[in-house]
C-alpha cells in the first residue's frame, strides 16, 4: 500500500503530463504483479470493489471522536477521507500494513456490509498516507487529476508500445492485467482481445484558429456538418455483443438499454447521443438538459426511457461488418455510412448532414445564422469541418478536422454569493452565485441566475477572494453573503451556452455551462443586466421541466 | 479580580488597564509589550517597547534603530514592574528570541503566550510552561487534522529528492524570520554541507542569527552574478514564498518548487500553490501540543486567539475547562 500511496500522494501535487507519466511508469517498473495492476486498475477506475458509503466512514469516525470537531475539521479541509485520514488515532506498530493487493482481493470476495468492518480495521495499521488512499479506493473518488488515457500512455511509455494498442484490447482485459504486463515486458505475444466489441480510440477535432486555418476551409477539401449538442458515444455490436462508449472509452451501456436495442447490425458507428421529445412527431432534439437527466445514472427506468428517448446521430462509420473503414477516406467512409444508415432504416438513428457551403465567408454566415428549420439554431453548438481525405485516426492530430463553436451568449451580473472551493481551492471563495436585476426601475433587487466557478485565472480568483473577505455581508457555513447593491458591488460579466425555463430556481430560468468571462471592476452594479434581458434568449417553446417527485 | 480587569481585548491588541500597556498591539500604542519579532506581533513606531534583547534587535534589523523611541531589554525569567503590575518574560520556542508574558497583579496571573511550539529547534529556547490562572494560546493549528511529523523526517525527504533530481534546483518557500533559519539549520544538523543559497530578503536576518551564534553553515546570495542556471542546478535555495511567483525564480534550472509550513499538512494547500514537495515544518504547536500544553499547565481559564478558536474552545468544554475566544484582529494564520 505505501508504494501505491506515494504514488497518489506525488501524482496529486505534480502538474505536468510529463511528470505523471514518469511517476506511473517508475510505479510500474518497482512493484511487481499483482500489486502494480491493482494500482492502476484504481486509477483507470476499472475496480469493481464493494465501496463504502460516506455516511458509514463518518459513522466510524464519530465512535472515535467529538462530532463538533469533526465538522470544523472536514469544513477547513474540504474532503472527508482526508479529514478522516488525518484525525484518526493511530493505533497499529506500522508493521502489519495492509498490501493494495489484499485490500482489493479482500474487498472483491467481501459484501457491502462487511466492508466498514475491514475498513476499520485497515485504518488502524496505516499511516496518514496510506489511510488516504485507502478511504478514496474504497468510496471510489480516486480523484488525482489523471485520466485512464494518462495511465494507459504510461503504459506504452513502460513497454515501448503504442497507446492506441492497448486501448484496443482493454476491454478485453481485467485487473491485474498480469497478461498485459507480461506482454508489455517483452516476456509473451500481446494479449488477444477475447473480448467482442472492443472501443475504438476516437478521432476528436481542433478548435478552429479564425485567422489561421478559416481561409483553408474550401468546400474542395473540406465537409462541414453541425455539430450536436449531445455526447460523443461509439455504437458498436460485434457477433451479439452490444456496448455504447463514450469517447473516453467509458462502457455506459448500462444507463441506454433502449440505445443497445437499436444497435440491431455489425459495425461500430461514430456519433452523437441526444434525447428527442417524444411529442414532435420525427426526431426533434431536445435541449442538453434533458440528456443529462439520463446521464450517470446506473438504473434507468421504463418510465424516464419514455419520457426522455435516447437516439443517435451518426458522424461516421468504423468498422462495416468484418470490414475496419478507419483508413479510409473520410468522403468514403461518408458514402458508406450513408448506405449503412439508410439499410437500418431505424426511426433512432439517424444521419448528421452535410451542411453545404460555397466558401469560408458563407461558412461564417450560417455558423452565425443557423437555419431556424429543425431547430438547428438551438440545439447545434457550431459547425465541424472535416477534410474529405481525412482518415480515422485516434487523438486529436491537427488539421484533418476542426470544430468552430458558436460564440456564447454573454450578460452582465451582479456576484452575490461566494462559496469557498473544494479541493484544489479548498481556502479560496472560488464558487460564484450571481444574479439579475428584477422589480420595479425604482427598487430593483436581485434575483440569482447562476452558479460559476472557473473561468479567471489564478490570478482573479486571489483578487475576488480578496474581495469576497472584505465585502461580505453575512455567513451561512461555507458561504459567504457579499454586498451587492445599485451602487456597491461586483459586476462579473458571465458567458453561457444557452438558457432553459426551470422551475427548480426562482428566476424560472437555468443556465447552461456558465463560466466568468470578466471582471468588471470597472461596471456599476446598477448596469448589470435585468432578468428580461434573459428571458429574451429563451428557446421559444421551452417548457418548464417537470419536477421530479419524491417517490415514496 | 475579574480576568478582563487585569487584560482585555481592545481593537489595537490585548489591553492591561492597570499596567496602561498592550501585548503585541497592531497600532502605534504608548508602551507595547512584544512576544517575537514576527512582522503581525511586532510592529514599529510604539513609544516604549519592552521585549527579549533578540527581539529587539531582531526589530531593528526590519524596521531600523528608530523603530521605538525607547527600549527596554526584558531578560527570560526576570520580574519587573509596570505600574503596580508585575510582568516577566520565558521562552515560547517559536523563533528565535520569543518569549510568553506572564502578567500578575494581586496573585492572579495570566500568560500571554504569543505564538509557540513544543518541538526542538536547534535556533531557540524550548518552551517553558508557566502555572498560571489564566493561559491565553494561540490556534494556529488548533484542529485536530494539524499533526506535524517529525520534522527531520521531512528534511531526509528534501536531501532524498535532491538527489533524485540532481538536475533540478530545489527552492525552498521559508519564511524570512525563523522558519528559513530553522530548515537551514536542521539540514547542517543532518550533515548537509553544501553550500545553500538564500533570497536576498533572508539576508540580514540569517546575519543576526548567525551574530547569535547559531550555525548555519556556508550561505551564498542566490544572484545572477555567480552564474547561470547550470550552477544553480542540484542546490537548495531558500527563500521567501512570495519570491517563488516571482520573475526572480526564473533564473533556477527546471525548479522543484518546495514549501516549509505546517499548512502542507492539507493536500489542496500544497496544490493551491503549486507545490511538487511539501515539507509539514511548522514553527507552531500542533493539534496534540497544544491540548497536551493546556493539561500540563491546567489553567482556571483558557482564552484562544488567532487561529481556529472555535475548535479549541470546544475541545476545553469537552474537558470542562472553562474557555472563550478573544477574536482579536489583525494576526495573519501563519506569516509567509
Amino acid at each position: 500500500m505505501k508504494a501505491f500511496a506515494s504514488l497518489l500522494d506525488r501524482l496529486t501535487l505534480t502538474p505536468q503530463r510529463n511528470g505523471k507519466i514518469r511517476l506511473m511508469v517508475d510505479y510500474v517498473a518497482s512493484v511487481p504483479d499483482p500489486e502494480r495492476g491493482y494500482g492502476i486498475a484504481a486509477i483507470t477506475r476499472d475496480l469493481s470493489i464493494a465501496s463504502v458509503k460516506p455516511a458509514m466512514l463518518r459513522a466510524l469516525m464519530a465512535e472515535r471522536m467529538d462530532e463538533v470537531l469533526l465538522g470544523y475539521s472536514y469544513d477547513y479541509v474540504g474532503d472527508l477521507a482526508e479529514t478522516i485520514s488525518l484525525v484518526w488515532p493511530e493505533r497499529g506498530d506500522g508493521e502489519h500494513q495492509p498490501t493494495l493487493t489484499e485490500v482489493v482481493e479482500t474487498l472483491q470476495r467481501a459484501t457491502r456490509l462487511d466492508g466498514p468492518r475491514l475498513v476499520e480495521g485497515w485504518l488502524d495499521h496505516l499511516d496518514a498516507s496510506g489511510r488516504y488512499a485507502l478511504l478514496k479506493l474504497v468510496t471510489g473518488e480516486l480523484r488525482i487529476g489523471v485520466t485512464a488515457r494518462l495511465a494507459k500512455q504510461a503504459l506504452a511509455q513502460f513497454g515501448g508500445k503504442d497507446v492506441t494498442e492497448i486501448e484496443e484490447i482493454w476491454h478485453g482485459l481485467a485487473p491485474p492485467y498480469t497478461e498485459l504486463f507480461a506482454w508489455l515486458e517483452g516476456r509473451t505475444d500481446k494479449p488477444v482481445s477475447a473480448a467482442r466489441g472492443p472501443f475504438r480510440p476516437v478521432m476528436l477535432s481542433q478548435a478552429l484558429d479564425e485567422e489561421a486555418d478559416l481561409p483553408k476551409i474550401q468546400p474542395a477539401d473540406y465537409a462541414a456538418e453541425w455539430k450536436w449538442d449531445g455526447i460523443r458515444v461509439q455504437a458498436t455490436s460485434d457477433q451479439g455483443v452490444r456496448r455504447l462508449y463514450s469517447r473516453t472509452g467509458d462502457d455506459i451501456s448500462g444507463a441506454f438499454p433502449d440505445i443497445l436495442e437499436l444497435l440491431d447490425y455489425e459495425g461500430s458507428i461514430d456519433g452523437e447521443l441526444l434525447v428527442a421529445r417524444e411529442d414532435q412527431g420525427s426526431i426533434a432534439i431536445a435541449p442538453f438538459g434533458d440528456l443529462q437527466q439520463r446521464l450517470n445514472r446506473k438504473v434507468i427506468s421504463p418510465k424516464l426511457i419514455k419520457s426522455h428517448p435516447a437516439f443517435i446521430r451518426a458522424y461516421d462509420l468504423l468498422q462495416d461488418g468484418e470490414e475496419d473503414l478507419r483508413a479510409l477516406p473520410f468522403a468514403d467512409r461518408r458514402k458508406r455510412l450513408e448506405a449503412f444508415v439508410a439499410r437500418l432504416a431505424s426511426p433512432r438513428i439517424d444521419i448528421s448532414p452535410l451542411v453545404p457551403f460555397d466558401d469560408p465567408d458563407h461558412l461564417a454566415a450560417l455558423r452565425a445564422n443557423p437555419p431556424t428549420d429543425a431547430r438547428i439554431h438551438e440545439v447545434a453548438e457550431g459547425l465541424m469541418l472535416k477534410r474529405w481525405d481525412s482518415a480515422y485516426v485516434p487523438g486529436r492530430p491537427k488539421g484533418p478536422w476542426f470544430k468552430w463553436k458558436r460564440d456564447p451568449f454573454v450578460v452582465d451580473a451582479v456576484l452575490m454569493y461566494a462559496q469557498r472551493g473544494h479541493g484544489r481551492r479548498s481556502s479560496f471563495y472560488s464558487d460564484y452565485t450571481f444574479g439579475v436585476w428584477t422589480g420595479p426601475e425604482a427598487a430593483p433587487e436581485l434575483v440569482p441566475v447562476g452558479k460559476a466557478y472557473f473561468g479567471f485565472t489564478d490570478e482573479e480568483l486571489r483578487e475576488l477572494d480578496r474581495y469576497i473577505r472584505n465585502n461580505t455581508v453575512d455567513r451561512f457555513g461555507p458561504v459567504r453573503s457579499v454586498r451587492a447593491e445599485p451602487d456597491h458591488g461586483l459586476v462579473l460579466e458571465i458567458a453561457f451556452e444557452g438558457l432553459n425555463r426551470s422551475v427548480r430556481h426562482r428566476s424560472g430560468i437555468a443556465m447552461r455551462f456558465p463560466r466568468v468571462s470578466r471582471l468588471r471592476w470597472d461596471k456599476p452594479p446598477s448596469e448589470a443586466d435585468r432578468l428580461e434581458n434573459l428571458e429574451r434568449m429563451l428557446p421559444r417553446d421551452a417548457s418548464p421541466k417537470k419536477v421530479r417527485k419524491a417517490s415514496a | 479580580m475579574r480576568p478582563a480587569e487585569l487584560l482585555c481585548p481592545t481593537p489595537s491588541g490585548l489591553y492591561c488597564p492597570p499596567g496602561d500597556f498592550y501585548i503585541d498591539p497592531v497600532r502605534p500604542v504608548a508602551r507595547a509589550l512584544i512576544t517575537h519579532g514576527h512582522a503581525d506581533h511586532a510592529r514599529s513606531g510604539h513609544d516604549a517597547v519592552m521585549a527579549t534583547p533578540e527581539t529587539l534587535r531582531i526589530m531593528a534589523t526590519r524596521y531600523g534603530e528608530d523603530f521605538t523611541r525607547r527600549r527596554q531589554e526584558a531578560m527570560l525569567g526576570e520580574w519587573s514592574e509596570i505600574n503596580g503590575v508585575t510582568v516577566s518574560f520565558h521562552p515560547a520556542g517559536h523563533v528565535l528570541g520569543s518569549a510568553q508574558i506572564a502578567v500578575e497583579k494581586d496573585g492572579f496571573r495570566i500568560v500571554v503566550s504569543g505564538d509557540y511550539k513544543r518541538r526542538e529547534d536547534p535556533t531557540c529556547e524550548p518552551f517553558q510552561p508557566v502555572p498560571c490562572d489564566v493561559f491565553v494560546t494561540e490556534a494556529t493549528f488548533a484542529l485536530p487534522v494539524f499533526r506535524h511529523p517529525d520534522d527531520r523526517a521531512e528534511i531526509a525527504k528534501l536531501i532524498r529528492s535532491t538527489e533524485q533530481f540532481p538536475e533540478r534546483t530545489h527552492l525552498v518557500g521559508a519564511y524570512a524570520l525563523g522558519k528559513a533559519q530553522r530548515v537551514i539549520a536542521l539540514l547542517r544538523e543532518q550533515g548537509y554541507d553544501r553550500t545553500i543559497f538564500i533570497h536576498g530578503a533572508l539576508q540580514r536576518l540569517c546575519d543576526l542569527y548567525k551574530a547569535e551564534g547559531i550555525d548555519l553553515g556556508d550561505l551564498q546570495p542566490a544572484t545572477l552574478e555567480r552564474g547561470g542556471k547550470a550552477d544553480f542546478a542540484g542546490t537548495i535555495v531558500v527563500g521567501p514564498p512570495s519570491a517563488f511567483a516571482d520573475r526572480w525564480a526564473r533564473r533556477f534550472a527546471d525548479p522543484v518548487s518546495c514549501f516549509a509550513s505546517g499548512w502542507m499538512q492539507i493536500r489542496q494547500r500544497a496544490r493551491q500553490r503549486g507545490v511538487e514537495l511539501p515539507l509539514i515544518i511548522s514553527d507552531h504547536c500542533d493539534w496534540d501540543e497544544l491540548t497536551a500544553t493546556i493539561e500540563e499547565i491546567g489553567p482556571g481559564e483558557v482564552w484562544v486567539t488567532h487561529g481556529r478558536e472555535e475548535a479549541l474552545v470546544r475541545w476545553c468544554e469537552l474537558q470542562n475547562i472553562r474557555a472563550r475566544p478573544l477574536h482579536l484582529v489583525g494576526y495573519e494564520e501563519e506569516p509567509e
